[in-house]
């Protein structure tokens, strides 16, 4: 215990592990605000689905030697907006359709991964993320996109929150319900791009979804849910990048299994409450 | 002469080439509380649908004299939709979040909730004996303690037409009754409007003013009593009629 302690101080010392923090913790306080209204509307999987094109995005990104966040952000966002329409004006049922965006996304990143001369250690860290990694420049632009996730969902709470609840009253009561459902959906795609850097594409979706449903085991009010998401994430990411450093596993993967963690415990406060 | 809250003309839905109402035209008056009845499949929910602008339909609507897209239909009508099935009893709201939410027709965007906005939502949940439920999940009350609860949110605004489809449909027998009395007294006294869609035309005639019977177009638009003699209607239901009418 004292040495893991020794280990978590030392690991503090280093500028890639306060790097990796602070851009998790804004990444993760995104992820918490968009994840409670994704997974009340069953749109849990989208996370999943626009990861997916991310992996497109990254390669195609990597073969024109440009910044990922930088292609992949429009890219994925207009991918999101596709799954909206296809929601809508084709007819499909969601999950088809970000099943439908989402095969696609994985099979052009392959096609474009092979056309480039096979695939490279560079395109695979994105598939399960290297938060240790992280740059200055990607630090300040997962922070400030973060906050604009949190600002513009804080904006828009009370017609998220209605949306939520009941769809046909929200339109009822003027809210334009298709333009807060494009905000949404573009707020998700932006918070996926940030997180595939962190924990790839792989894992990005649980981020998303597992503080949501831990905080629903036990919350009974929406803000609180919404505030204790935000809570089991960002210790998620803090935990996990300390247990990575002490342990040597893999970053991504182990902020994901102390989302898991924290969602048993929940689950089991939740069944022992009633 | 008063405008009339409601003024509907020739109004037509249709569904995928299917008429699911057809040049449906009627007025209701400030006050009125109108049983709007019919079988299953009679458009009774469509009609709804159409007046609160959720369906694309021919004809005009006008409320309080202006016309459907003119209008900010929704500070002025309150309305409780069919029973939600589908509410999951996890949705991680109290009561009191839900019923504030009906104040959102009135603000404009961003949309703050005041503390007046939550007093006005203790008020509608007195005005329906649910205070108690303030701090209970929503998803965690009976069927009829959560219809109380929508049509707090329904009520929360002061609206004047309350728009109410089929709120009776999972609630037994003494709730229904209870619901009923608590509707026609927010029609007395305190000078609601109400819309009531139902296809239980005994119970809904012994408290509407006025019934409005559908079957994708008006068989019948008078009172109960008019209802009961009326040739058309015996000619409608045949034997049936007499059950319908026979007050319980």
């Amino acid at each position: 215990m004292t040495n893991a302690l020794q280990q978590i101080q030392e690991a503090l010392q280093y500028a890639f592990i306060q790097r990796a923090i602070i851009a998790g913790c804004f990444m993760a306080l995104g992820c918490s605000f968009l994840g409670v209204f994704l997974v009340l509307r069953r749109f849990s999987l989208i996370g999943d689905g626009l990861a997916h094109v991310s992996f497109a995005t990254v390669a195609i990104a990597l073969l024109l030697h440009a910044q990922p966040m930088v292609i992949s952000i429009p890219l994925v966002a207009l991918a999101s907006l596709a799954i909206l329409e296809l929601n809508d004006k084709a007819r499909l049922y969601g999950d088809a359709a970000i099943g439908l965006v989402s095969s696609f996304g994985i099979a052009l990143g392959v096609i474009i991964a092979s056309t480039a001369g096979g695939f490279n250690v560079d395109l695979f860290s994105y598939l399960f993320g290297n938060i240790l990694s992280i740059s200055g420049f990607e630090v300040w632009m997962t922070a400030v996109i973060s906050l604009l996730v949190v600002l513009v969902t804080a904006f828009f709470y009370h017609d998220l929150f209605a949306i939520t609840f009941d769809e046909d009253y929200a339109k009822v009561l003027g809210i334009k319900v298709k333009a807060v459902n494009r905000i949404l959906i573009l707020l998700t795609s932006l918070i996926v791009v940030l997180g595939i850097k962190i924990v790839g594409t792989m894992l990005v979706s649980s981020l998303i979804i597992l503080p949501a449903i831990s905080a629903l085991q036990v919350m009974r009010s929406f803000k609180a849910t919404i505030a204790l998401a935000g809570v089991f994430a960002v210790f998620s990411v803090i935990i996990g990048i300390f247990a990575s450093y002490v342990f040597n596993y893999p970053s991504g993967a182990t902020i994901v299994m102390v989302n898991f963690f924290f969602f048993t415990v929940s689950f089991l406060f939740g069944r022992l409450k009633g | 002469m008063s405008v009339k809250v409601i003024e509907a003309k020739c109004v037509s839905v249709r569904y995928q080439g299917i008429e699911a109402l057809s040049r449906i035209s009627f007025g209701v008056g400030s006050g009125d509380y109108i049983g709007i009845v019919g079988p299953n499949g009679s458009g009774k929910t469509t009609l709804v649908k159409a007046l609160l602008g959720l369906v694309p339909f021919g004809g005009t609507i006008r409320f309080l004299g202006e016309s459907l897209s003119d209008f900010t239909t929704t500070k002025h009508i309150g309305y409780l939709p069919q029973k939600m099935s589908f509410l999951d009893h996890r949705f991680p709201a109290t009561s009191e979040e839900i019923v504030a939410s009906g104040v959102y027709c009135c603000k404009k965007f961003p949309k703050r909730l005041s503390q007046s906005d939550y007093k006005a939502a203790l008020e509608a949940m007195k005005i329906l004996g649910v205070t108690n439920l303030k701090n209970r999940p929503i998803g965690r009350l009976s069927g009829g303690q959560q219809q109380r609860i929508l049509l707090a949110r329904a009520l929360v605004h002061r609206p004047q037409l309350l728009i109410l489809d089929e709120p009776t449909v999972a609630l037994d027998p003494k709730s229904r009754e209870s619901f009923y009395a608590t509707v026609k007294k927010l029609n007395e006294e305190n000078g609601v409007t109400v819309l009531l869609v139902s296809h239980d035309v005994g119970s809904v005639g012994q408290y509407a003013s006025k019934l409005l019977y559908l079957d994708r177009e008006i068989i019948f638009y008078g009172t109960f009593e008019e209802f009961c003699k009326s040739p058309k209607m015996s000619d409608y239901f045949g034997a049936g009629q007499h059950v319908i009418c026979h007050r319980h």
